[in-house]
């Protein structure tokens, strides 16, 4: 019992449940029901904006389970989060069904353009809810698992394996990029009108869709917390910190990390499902290697091995780009490169990494960085300061 | 409108037969008189054919008679040209045939060597003429059936021709053209030509020809055939293949062997042709690849800023040419070669800026240099936007990079045989110097062991940002060649990033001969594969193929062996 409490309430986590609790309640209020003549309403296109920040973070989440706490560096996890939201733009597709502009009942507009006559084998089953909700996590948990089950087993490990992700994102990227794979080629799924019978354009539907990407949020968080607080966590701590050490310990680390793997490409496909129908379209950029190696900045910035870092870092540095877009886009690269080289050099723990140092450089100090296994990452959080760190949330 | 337009068109079309037969009906009226002034007067033909007999005319007066000439005379004078053997004979005909053969309005007959270039030479002397004005000259007229005749009088003057090149050329066109009417003419040249060369080429023009002809026996058919199965290139294959739809049984025999022959030498040359592409694929992937091997093989740090390290020495490259074009026009095709050493010192000086400022900070935290690089390399790529622009910029080639020669059937073009040397001449050159230089000396001994060699009185630090600003030039280097092939473009780096560390990894860490086997089995791999799968499905095979080869060697194809590894 205790420990459930701790689990579900540890003063990070309570802080995280309420705001997101907090987030789902007054964003709609007002939203729906403030008039949009007062100076507080928020506009249709902010929750959608602000929904994609939450599936941002929801990536961001999966990849701090697997590099903060496994030491596992992926520069393709934008691969899961486009096959899930693949998975849904193949839903939303079939949803069109006589809407589109060429009126085909069942083949989706592009097919059409191309002189399809019937729906290639793979596009069959999504026109039913349940069925394209279970490949949005089987289509990038089965990826994750083949490629992760033969990485893993011959020991492909640190920036080898962060090479080769690339290399199978990058692979994806030119693969989705064909017309000839039936799912759109480069303009990608688009011109949705309605999920589940709601028409996505609605002001509704996407406060909705903004409240599921919070519960998902909140759900991915509960399991990645459950699942770094177990025994399990430990041992991935320590497969982070001493690989080797740990294997002749006796432990299966292939297995361990697998696991953690695999649930991790899971939450970025299930992240990658509910940005589709908020941002209205899916294409084969989102398998840029560039846009995964965005992802991992979200995470070094917040605070990597925190989670609750990693979603802060997604939130900010997402908002901080809508906000200097705005006025100066020809500099974003400047600001988001400097920022690269900022956080690795003066903020190697992130910030909420570095607000807990503040705080506990008075009492204890942190290990020394640079005494771990080469490849891990850098800031060795350990048992005593996890426990430091749940006791420092707000 | 359409159908306004139409009517106007078929009513133009009225008025204009009623005018023809207005014409007709007026010439036959009027050609009665002209056909009895025929009979009454000597007919002029005779009275020309005549003449040259008479008086064994000099060229120069040959010449001014050609500017009054009718048809059929010009065709003899032009004759008359070729027979006198003046080695200006050949010009002059092809002037005449291109109509750029000119009277001026004193009598004299000037040549316009090139169209459209306003200027004018004596035909027999070559000398140049000045003083013309466009309104001074009239065009010495030809018509189809002269030109034609003239066409055959050049290729048969060219055949002999004393400049042997011209022979070349022309005993290639006669290939090209096989026309019965030129067979004599070939088989004259045959007869006279001293070069082996040529007369192998006027032999098979000779056999393609009398594989075509009506009228060759039997046995010229057979051997036409034996002539053109040595050959052996496309174009001996479509005439054999024409052979052996005829009906003489032995012919379609012999064509059909020689058909299936030619076809599987030509098969074989077209996979020595792949593996040509591979080789040349695969030394750019070397060059882009060859300074990674040194920051990432050498060094283990994972420079995602490679590619804007080839970026700069592309951009290099441009400024360069830029700058040559401006003060030293005339030294253009030295542009290319100045770019080498500006390009390795630019991107080399940024190597050991970017080790200064950052890298050196993150040693042994492979994860962070690599998210730290990456920005560096997105500042870079902005930078030399806002610098230059977001378009393409444009390098030109030099003159001694164009063009190709033949080796057997395959077709060597001087830029993709210039980029393998290039690659070859760069890795060598690392090589020794790594090998035979004291710096080269140190870099060994800090990878080895850096604390020992600190100890030993090696500065490591300098090592470090030396070895990485060598790294970086050598990418620069790599830059300056993909200018030649690639778009000088701020995305020029992004492009090569990935394939770059795909060689590095695939060749095995640590190991520039790794490098080198890696570079050219990727390039070889992806061109055979493309004819099957299409360029971009073979891009995929051979990222997947990498993917699963690293799960069988998680450290290349040539991995360090030791105690180094663990390191």
């Amino acid at each position: 019992m205790n420990d459930l409490r701790k689990l579900l309430f540890g003063n990070l986590s309570t802080g995280l449940y309420a705001v997101l609790l907090a987030a789902a309640i007054v964003v709609p209020f007002f939203n729906l029901v403030v008039p949009a003549s007062w100076p507080i309403h928020i506009s249709t296109f902010m929750v959608g904006l602000l929904g994609k920040y939450i599936c941002y973070a929801l990536l961001a989440l999966a990849l701090d389970l697997v590099w903060g706490y496994c030491g596992i560096l992926s520069l393709g996890h934008g691969a899961f989060f486009a096959l899930g939201g693949y998975a849904m733009g193949m839903y939303l597709m079939r949803m069109i069904g006589p809407r589109g502009v060429y009126g085909d009942p069942i083949l989706p507009d592009f097919m059409v353009f191309l002189n399809w006559k019937e729906l290639p084998w793979y596009w069959h089953g999504f026109d039913h809810f349940s069925f394209a909700m279970l490949m949005v996590v089987l289509v990038p948990g089965l990826l994750a698992f083949v490629f992760g089950s033969l990485a893993f087993r011959s020991r492909v490990t640190g920036v080898y394996f962060s090479i080769i992700t690339q290399a199978m994102t990058f692979a994806l990227l030119l693969a989705f990029f064909r017309n000839d794979m039936g799912f759109g080629g480069n303009n990608g799924l688009t011109d949705f009108k309605e999920i589940l019978g709601l028409d996505v354009q609605k002001e509704t539907t996407r406060n909705i869709l903004f409240v599921a990407s919070l519960a998902a949020l909140a759900g991915g968080y509960a399991i990645c917390r459950a699942i770094v607080t177990s025994k399990l966590g430990k041992v991935l701590i320590a497969v982070r910190d001493a690989e080797n050490r740990t294997r002749f310990l006796g432990y299966r680390v292939e297995r361990y990390k697998l696991f953690v793997w695999v649930v991790s490409a899971c939450l970025a496909g299930i992240a990658g499902a509910l940005y589709v129908p908020q941002v209205g379209i899916i294409n084969p950029s989102e398998f840029a290697p560039a846009s995964s190696i965005e992802a991992v900045i979200w995470v070094a910035i917040g605070g990597r091995g925190t989670l609750v870092g990693a979603i802060l870092g997604a939130l900010l540095v997402n908002g901080f780009k809508s906000w200097f877009t705005g006025f100066l886009p020809e500099l974003w690269l400047f600001a988001l490169g400097a920022l690269f080289i900022f956080s690795t050099l003066f903020l190697p723990q992130g910030i909420l990494g570095a607000l807990l140092y503040r705080r506990q450089k008075k009492g204890a100090t942190l290990p020394p960085p640079g005494e771990a296994d080469a490849i891990a990452p850098e800031p060795p959080v350990e048992d005593e300061q996890q426990a430091k760190l749940q006791r420092a949330g707000a | 409108m359409k159908v306004s337009l139409s009517k106007i068109r078929i009513a133009k079309a009225n008025a204009a037969s009623g005018l023809l037969v207005a014409l007709l009906a007026f010439s036959v009226f009027v050609s009665t008189p002209s056909a009895r002034a025929d009979t009454v007067y000597t007919p002029e033909p005779d009275n020309a054919a005549t003449a040259p007999q008479a008086q064994p005319t000099s060229l120069p007066a040959l010449l001014s008679e050609l500017v009054e000439a009718d048809y059929d005379r010009k065709a003899e004078i032009a004759n008359l040209l070729a027979e006198s053997g003046n080695p200006r004979a050949l010009a002059i005909i092809e002037a005449l045939a291109d109509g750029l053969l000119f009277s001026r309005a004193d009598g004299t007959v000037v040549l316009q060597p090139q169209e459209n270039v306003q200027v004018y030479v004596d035909p027999l002397t070559a000398a140049p003429v000045s003083g013309v004005t466009d309104a001074d000259l009239s065009k010495i007229e030809v018509n189809n059936r002269l030109r034609r005749s003239l066409r055959s009088l050049s290729s048969r003057l060219s055949l002999t021709s004393p400049d042997a090149s011209v022979r070349r050329a022309a005993a290639a066109d006669a290939f090209a053209s096989h026309d019965e009417e030129s067979l004599p003419a070939i088989e004259t040249a045959l007869a006279k030509e001293p070069e082996a060369g040529i007369r192998k080429v006027l032999g098979e023009a000779r056999a393609s020809i009398l594989l075509q002809s009506e009228t060759s026996s039997e046995a010229d058919k057979l051997a036409a055939i034996e002539t053109l199965r040595e050959r052996g290139d496309q174009d001996a294959l479509s005439l054999l293949i024409g052979a052996a739809t005829t009906d003489d049984k032995a012919v379609v025999d012999a064509a059909n062997k020689a058909v299936a022959s030619v076809q599987s030498s030509l098969a074989y040359w077209n996979q020595l042709q792949n593996i040509y592409y591979g080789l040349s694929l695969g030394s750019v992937l070397l060059l882009a690849a060859i300074g990674l091997a040194i920051t990432f093989g050498v060094m283990g740090v994972i420079n995602m800023a490679h590619g804007e390290m080839i970026m700069l020495g592309a951009y290099t490259t441009f400024v360069v040419q830029q700058l040559v074009a401006t003060y030293a026009p005339g030294a253009m095709s030295w542009a290319l070669p100045i770019s080498v050493p500006a390009a390795f010192i630019v991107a080399g000086g940024a190597g050991v800026l970017i080790e200064r400022s950052i890298i050196r900070f993150l040693y042994g935290r492979p994860l962070e240099t690599l998210l730290a690089t990456w920005g560096v390399s997105l500042v870079l790529q902005q930078a030399v936007r806002s610098v230059f622009g977001p378009t393409n910029k444009p390098v030109s080639a030099p003159a001694w990079m164009s063009g190709s020669f033949d080796v057997g059937h395959l077709s060597i073009t001087f830029s993709r045989l210039t980029i393998i040397i290039f690659a070859m001449g760069v890795l060598f050159a690392l090589m020794a110097f790594l090998k035979y230089t004291h710096f080269g000396l140190q870099m060994r001994a800090v990878t080895q062991n850096r604390k020992m060699a600190s100890a030993m009185g090696v500065r490591t630090n300098w090592v470090d940002a030396l070895t990485f600003g060598l790294g970086s030039g050598v990418a620069g280097i790599a830059g300056v060649a993909l200018s030649q092939i690639d778009n000088v473009s701020p995305n020029l780096g992004q492009s090569y990033i990935i394939d770059s560390f795909m060689v590095v990894v695939f060749g095995g860490v640590g190991n520039l001969w790794g490098t080198l086997v890696g570079a050219m089995t990727l390039g070889v791999a992806n061109k055979f594969l493309e004819p099957f799968a299409g360029a971009v499905v073979g891009k995929i095979l051979v990222l997947v193929f990498i993917i699963l080869f690293i799960q069988r060697r998680p450290r290349g194809l040539f991995a360090l062996k030791g105690r180094s590894v663990e390191a």
